[in-house]
């Protein structure tokens, strides 16, 4: 009996200091629950964001004036390709869904874990070891891979650097990224809370829902591309090798078959994300719940079908051209609609803009630039003018960091407290999303600009009636970084020494996260529970609205 | 509690298995041999007709798809219309291409 | 009252959830090769010539024998299946050790038909290799990375069963609990299935 009550207590504690099999750190490394592993995969995270932001931040400070800088070529080439690859296998594609999807998944379908728990620790650790690959690539003799993140043909083959172990570690951080979208298909296949009807999940598990679909299809393409890389530089069969009779355009083909969906991988979980924030603080039912669901669907349709746009310079058949242009101008329909959406939310809503709101509305206006200017590339005549300029860049650091990434950030201030029982201060928060919001303009704006007059990306050295822009450009790099590390400060020193929270229900949210306990017991739910209405039913909030809109 | 009850349904019986894997001998035996005729253009499309039809018979019997839930059968379409939609945009490229 | 019922069965078991991770897994599968079926249409489109006179090149025989044992392979695994599912314990083991030993006896006929080519000088790197028109030598790149990996397929495929055997052995696998098996049985008929396709893409084009 006694070991009983004991068991019980054990189980009502909170998951941070839920006492397993393992103590100490094995608790953690080796523990299945999927909150934990979703704070593992937190910590390594923002450990490859700094290594990624480090690079970027070397890769401005090079183009500060013309001619070198700071580095040779060479080791500028490696540092827009660890940029490019750190901060794509290792910071957007797994940020939201390994993170929170993994941390929230299952408490907002109203499960105690995800269906597959042992597959989702081998899905960290096979994403701390592609991770660790890549920084042994970076020290190993031969140095990084120095192709960019596309590993294009023929150069991929030719290079001495290191180009076998960063397509390895990349090999592995697809194959855990495929794990973490199968576990979540099945996981909402099957653990839905009774209940709980496909129209009455959250949007985030929309979102997750479409971004695995995407995952486990798209993602073996690219293991496969990685593969053949290998297999060309080992064994030289020739399959891409021009000269010995392959196509390297075939290659992009099948590159940008995984790469162009991957970014929708990056992006859907982040409108998952926004869909989730913006009814709470605008304390509003979400407009159109099944065109947000259904939007999430479309985008990862016509993602898939619109590689090629990313060819159009490359020499491709017209028709190919015409179609993919075609497609590409649809894909942006299902985007829209989202953003359509969130803003008629928005309408008659109370708002109030805490630091979530504050990066979820950046969200909607970076991400609409992101659009629009990836429309204008869409264009088959204006691309060729514009391929391969900082045009490109400037998009899509727009599309994945202002998108993205500011969805990351809504994500960390929306969740973190319900994650560990602790507030930030909300004022320094503030302080810092407008310190990084002037600074990713200043930072990226320029680009747009110095990409229309002609300013080839990737490019050492350029002109000197670039500079200026350039300037401005890094500049804005120094304000970013500012802000974002007065943010992490602000979020970490909340973590340790912040007001402790254990009200359930931190920002009125309507979802099964904000019904259970802060932080969540190891079994998230005391009893599972019973799900009759959708989510996101401000009732409260539109009786009281009611007699009003009575008299309009 | 009753879920994982729901394999008892989860069989076929051997002789349907037998059945199965004579026809599979028998279609390799009729590709085998309708490869020798030429056919031009067709002879391709006969091969990938009868592995699809020996295809169909090992997804819907050996690997039960027949047995399971609709879903499982909604997600194979899925699957394979991402391969056939990839090929065609593919060849959307190479069949109109002059230049390489 | 459910709750307790929950908490004292803590071990979650769903059958229909495992499967249905297994079909995903292999879709991936399915599109790994996906991307290796694509190059291979491309390449055949562009070379139709060079690719029929490479094609005689591999004995139809031989490949016809081997898709004989890989389909009768597949036959045991299902009726492995079925034999546990009616108790028949020692039935099913005999069934899977039939299927390992067909999948070596596949691999056998795989390495000879590899090294009568790589004795024929046939092989990436090679003078003869090198020297060839692209369109042949792309067949034979392709032949070599295809059956290949399908090869490894098998040889996972192999270890997988192996484990299985002792699992149904050691009675981890019984006949009320056998989804580890059925898992691996769906893996091993997606690899009969690709090299359902691939037989005839690289042996019967002459």
């Amino acid at each position: 009996m006694d070991n009983d009550a004991a068991t019980a207590a054990n189980d009502h504690v909170s998951f941070l200091k839920y006492k397993g099999k393992y103590k100490g750190i094995r608790s953690w490394i080796l523990s299945t629950d999927h909150k934990r592993i979703g704070i593992l995969y937190l910590m390594a995270l923002l450990c490859f964001f700094a290594l990624g932001v480090t690079f970027g931040f070397l890769i401005r400070l090079e183009l500060l004036t013309p001619g070198k800088t700071i580095v040779e070529p060479q080791v500028y080439n490696e540092f827009f390709t660890l940029h490019g690859v750190i901060m794509i296998f290792l910071f957007v594609i797994p940020g939201l869904p390994a993170v929170f999807g993994n941390f929230f998944l299952p408490i907002m379908l109203g499960a105690k874990d995800v269906a597959f728990p042992r597959l989702n620790l081998l899905s960290w650790w096979l994403y701390v070891t592609g991770g660790v690959l890549i920084i042994a690539s970076i020290l190993m003799p031969g140095g990084p891979a120095d192709t960019g993140w596309t590993f294009y043909i023929p150069y991929s083959v030719r290079t001495t650097t290191n180009v076998i172990i960063t397509g390895s570690a990349a090999f592995l951080l697809g194959f855990s990224s495929i794990l973490t979208g199968l576990n979540f298909i099945t996981t909402i296949h099957r653990l839905r809370a009774p209940g709980m009807g496909w129209f009455k999940m959250p949007l985030f598990a929309w979102s997750l829902y479409a971004t695995a679909w995407i995952q486990v299809l798209a993602t073996p393409i690219i293991g496969i591309t990685l593969l053949l890389i290998i297999v060309e530089r080992v064994f030289g069969v020739g399959l891409f090798d021009p000269a010995l009779g392959g196509d390297p355009i075939l290659f992009q083909h099948l590159f940008w078959i995984y790469s162009h969906p991957a970014v929708y991988i990056m992006i859907v979980p982040a409108m998952g994300v926004i869909s989730e924030i913006i009814p709470v603080f605008a304390r509003r039912t979400i407009f159109g719940y099944k065109f947000i669901a259904f939007s999430s669907i479309g985008i990862a349709l016509f993602g898939s079908l619109v590689w090629a746009h990313h060819m159009f310079a490359v020499g491709m058949s017209d028709t190919g051209q015409f179609i993919f242009s075609f497609l590409t101008f649809m894909v942006a329909i299902p985007s829209a609609i989202k953003v359509f959406n969130w803003t008629a939310t928005l309408y008659k809503g109370s708002i109030s803009l805490d630091p979530p709101m504050l990066f979820a509305l950046a969200f909607i206006f970076l991400f609409s630039i992101g659009g629009f200017t990836g429309l204008i590339q869409g264009a088959l005549s204006v691309d060729i003018h514009l391929t391969d300029t900082s045009f490109i860049v400037g998009h899509f650091h727009y599309v994945m960091f202002g998108g993205t990434g500011m969805g990351i950030f809504a994500a960390l201030h929306y969740w973190l407290p319900k994650m560990f029982g602790r507030m930030y201060n909300l004022k320094r928060a503030k302080v810092a999303f407008w310190i990084i919001f002037v600074g990713f303009n200043t930072l990226y704006f320029p680009m747009f600009v110095m990409g229309w007059l002609g300013m080839p990306r990737r490019y050492y050295d350029y002109l000197p009636e670039y500079t200026i822009y350039h300037q401005i450009s890094t500049v804005g790099s120094w304000i970013l970084i500012t802000g974002m590390i007065i943010m992490f400060t602000n979020l970490i020193q909340g973590l340790r020494k912040g007001k402790v929270v254990t009200e359930r229900n931190i920002w009125g949210g309507e979802t099964l996260e904000w019904t259970i306990e802060t932080p969540p017991t190891h079994d998230n739910f005391d009893k599972i529970p019973m799900i009759s209405t959708p989510p996101y039913e401000y009732k409260q909030n539109e009786t009281e609205e009611l007699p009003e809109e009575i008299i309009h | 509690m009753d879920k994982h009850h729901s394999n008892i349904e989860h069989a076929h019986s051997y002789t349907i298995y037998i059945w199965v894997w004579i026809s599979l001998l028998a279609l390799t035996g009729v590709t085998v041999a309708v490869a020798g005729i030429n056919f031009g253009a067709f002879t391709i499309a006969a091969a990938l007709i009868i592995a699809s039809v020996k295809s169909y018979l090992v997804l819907t019997i050996f690997m039960h798809l027949r047995l399971e839930m609709k879903a499982f059968r909604v997600f194979v379409a899925v699957a394979l219309l991402f391969v056939i939609i990839s090929f065609t945009l593919l060849f959307a490229d190479y069949s109109f291409l002059s230049l390489r | 009252m459910s709750t307790q019922e929950q908490a004292v069965v803590h071990v979650h078991r769903d059958d229909i959830g495992s499967r249905m991770g297994m079909w995903l897994f292999l879709f991936t599968e399915l599109l790994l090769f996906g991307g290796l079926f694509f190059l291979y249409s491309v390449y055949r489109f562009m070379h139709q010539a060079d690719f029929h006179v490479a094609a005689k090149e591999l004995n139809v025989l031989v490949g016809t024998f081997n898709t004989a044992i890989l389909l009768t392979s597949s036959l045991t695994m299902a009726l492995s299946i079925t034999a546990l599912q009616r108790n028949n314990k020692k039935l099913s083991v005999f069934f899977q050790l039939c299927t390992i030993l067909l999948a070596v006896a596949f691999l056998v006929n795989k390495y000879f038909e590899w090294m009568t080519k790589i004795h024929h000088g046939i092989y990436p790197g090679s003078d003869e290799y090198l020297a060839m028109e692209s369109g042949r030598r792309l067949f034979f790149a392709l032949y070599y990375v295809m059956t290949g990996l399908h090869a490894l397929h098998v040889i996972i495929g192999m270890v997988l069963i192996s484990v299985m055997t002792r699992f149904t052995v050691r009675n981890v696998i019984t006949h009320d609990n056998y989804v580890k098996l059925e898992a691996a049985g769906l893996y091993w008929h997606l690899v009969d299935i690709i090299w359902i396709f691939l037989f005839p893409l690289f042996y019967l084009i002459t």
